[in-house]
């Protein structure tokens, strides 16, 4: 199912527990460090690197390919996906083999084959949006900005 | 959790401020701290990086004030909005962010004074050349966009004259050009008008006036879309490695939050010209009544309006609502809900009978400032625009004899009566003509 809305975003974030980061950079500078360090340090997910250029990123052993993820670790609860477009739809095929429940296209990675692929395959599919930014919207963070999560509610949060 | 889109008056009162999760709170707390303790040592250095949110020192963010970002941003339609200690600090922060010595702005001359001299003197000083074009001139404000210019400025409504800019053809000027709009939407406040609807990319605001609307406050706000391509080299201040934050390239680190973590991260935190907590606090609450006021605001100044044009004492009324107004179409177009409730009369007799005028009235308060619930006057050629010589302030659409005023929410009756008063005082009775 492509996840469209603000609360299906939310409840797969609720429901997952590990992540397989695929291009996940160990360069500080890069937006997949971002994103990476930011998932560890929160501790609310396993967040894994994919990437057979590195070994491990701040000490977390990374993996060669979600094949070899999967081996391992069994099915990640999400991929997330820092790769070009045109590069995706083999990976997606991973995934679906990975036994991923999710897969999470980030910013500007938007293939209409992979998501097609993926949604039949019956993953749960998000496009074109930032997971840390998602995450930051439903726990406070990007309220901390002054950044418009676009959340309203009278309800305490626990 | 529920995904409906809720209306500006629920958002006015809710965007921003759930109830506190640690004490339950309904308020949201006044977090009068300057800054805040780490959690250890690797959460420091997150939150340093820019790779965690969280707060470090109240001069780059905190949550009070983070509370009032966040409803201006949804009030405005926005991705995130910065706040500042005043609204000139706000539109310097947004110049800061996007322009450096040797760059060029172009701007609406029908806009505030403040805002001309700090263009003309204190940016040119910095190496930023600005181009002054009349607003409803497009053919000249396209003509003025050179390839060093970095945004194009105007007003919603002018202040003081009340030129209505058009909106949706200043951002088909700004984005043929490849240049932001940057759009102070002070005069309207979001409830009139949401400058982004038309194409906006940055709304300014001195939340001093309407959003506060007690008078209370000094303090201003930059909310951003988040849809203006800043990639491609024509903003290297957000495209290129920053000197300023560890050569992070705020595009590629931030993509559409680029701009507001860069006004953020590195403008508000080197400039030091932050909103206080107090003052957020104060303005939070202002703006839980902010539709209420307007709505009373505009039926007010429209009653004023038409109270001056039918009295003999007065030569004209430049009032965005009456049809005889040049921007009474695009007011109707942009203003559906009212055209605000500022703008300017003259008086029979010029400057010395502007000035009898203003000493005799007992309810309208003589002071320089708009947007208060209290009904407020002041004689702009004597005041807000004396910086300007007689030509420049001819040009942002003042003249010697006009009297500005901001029209509160008290008794109608009262107002007009006050009026009435000091229109007899200041312009003596004309003589009846010879039978």
């Amino acid at each position: 199912m492509i996840l469209r809305t603000p609360s299906e975003r939310n409840a797969l974030l609720e429901r997952s527990k590990t992540v397989a980061m695929v291009g996940a950079s160990a360069n500080p500078l890069r937006p997949s460090y971002t994103v990476f360090s930011y998932l560890r340090t929160q501790g609310r997910f396993e967040v894994t690197p994919v990437n057979p250029t590195i070994a491990s990123i701040d000490g977390v052993r990374a993996y060669p390919s979600l094949g070899a993820y999967a081996a391992e670790r069994g099915a990640p609860d999400i991929v997330d996906v820092f790769r070009r477009p045109s590069e995706v739809v083999e990976l997606t095929r991973e995934a679906i083999a990975a036994g991923a429940k999710a897969i999470w296209f980030q910013y500007g990675v938007i293939n209409q084959e992979a998501t097609e692929l993926a949604d039949k395959a019956g993953l749960d599919v998000v496009v074109d949006r930032c997971i840390k930014v998602e995450s930051a919207r439903f726990n406070g963070g990007l309220a901390t900005n002054g950044l418009n999560s676009g959340l309203i509610s009278s309800r305490r949060r626990t | 959790m529920q995904d409906r889109r809720f209306g500006f008056a629920t958002r006015a009162i809710h965007a921003g401020t759930p109830p506190d999760p640690v004490t339950g709170s309904r308020v949201m707390p006044l977090y009068q701290t300057a800054a805040y303790v780490f959690g250890s040592t690797e959460q420091a250095a997150e939150l340093f990086q820019l790779r965690s949110y969280g707060h470090i020192y109240s001069r780059i963010s905190n949550p009070t004030v983070a509370a009032f970002e966040e409803r201006m941003a949804s009030l405005e339609g926005g991705l995130g909005a910065v706040a500042f200690s005043s609204g000139l600090a706000a539109q310097l922060g947004v110049v800061l962010a996007l322009a450096q010595n040797g760059d060029h702005l172009v701007c609406s001359q029908n806009i505030y004074g403040g805002t001309v001299t700090q263009f003309t003197v204190l940016l040119k000083r910095l190496g930023i050349e600005t181009t002054f074009v009349p607003a409803d001139d497009h053919a000249a404000i396209a003509a003025a966009i050179k390839p060093q210019t970095k945004l194009l400025f105007a007003e919603t409504i002018g202040n003081p004259g009340g030129t209505v800019a058009d909106l949706d053809a200043l951002s088909a000027i700004a984005h043929t050009a490849g240049i932001p709009l940057v759009v102070d939407n002070t005069f309207a406040s979001p409830y009139l008008c949401r400058p982004m609807e038309h194409g906006a990319d940055i709304v300014t605001h001195s939340a001093t006036k309407f959003i506060s609307g007690h008078g209370t406050v000094i303090g201003g706000v930059a909310i951003e879309s988040g849809t203006f391509p800043w990639e491609g080299g024509r903003f290297p201040l957000l495209s290129q490695p920053s000197p300023g934050y560890h050569d992070k390239v705020f595009t590629e680190t931030f993509g559409e939050y680029a701009f507001l973590m860069r006004l953020r991260a590195e403008v508000l935190r080197d400039v030091g010209a932050q909103m206080s907590p107090m003052d957020a606090w104060l303005l939070l609450l202002g703006l839980e009544t902010l539709p209420i006021r307007m709505d009373g605001h505009v039926r007010n100044a429209r009653a004023v309006a038409e109270f001056l044009a039918k009295r003999p004492e007065v030569e004209w009324v430049s009032y965005p609502g009456f049809a005889s107004h040049p921007q009474h179409e695009l007011a109707q177009k942009y203003l559906p809900r009212g055209a605000g409730s500022i703008f300017t009369f003259g008086i029979r007799g010029g400057r010395e009978a502007g000035r009898a005028f203003i000493d005799a009235l007992e309810l309208w308060s003589h002071l320089a400032n708009v947007g208060d619930m209290k009904s407020l006057v002041i004689h702009p050629a004597s005041t807000t625009h004396s910086q300007l010589g007689d030509d420049e302030m001819r040009k942002a659409g003042v003249a010697p004899e006009s009297i500005r005023l901001s029209v509160g929410l008290e008794d109608v009756e009262d107002l007009t009566w006050d009026l009435d008063n000091a229109l007899k005082a200041a312009v003596p009775a004309p003589e009846k003509a010879p039978a």
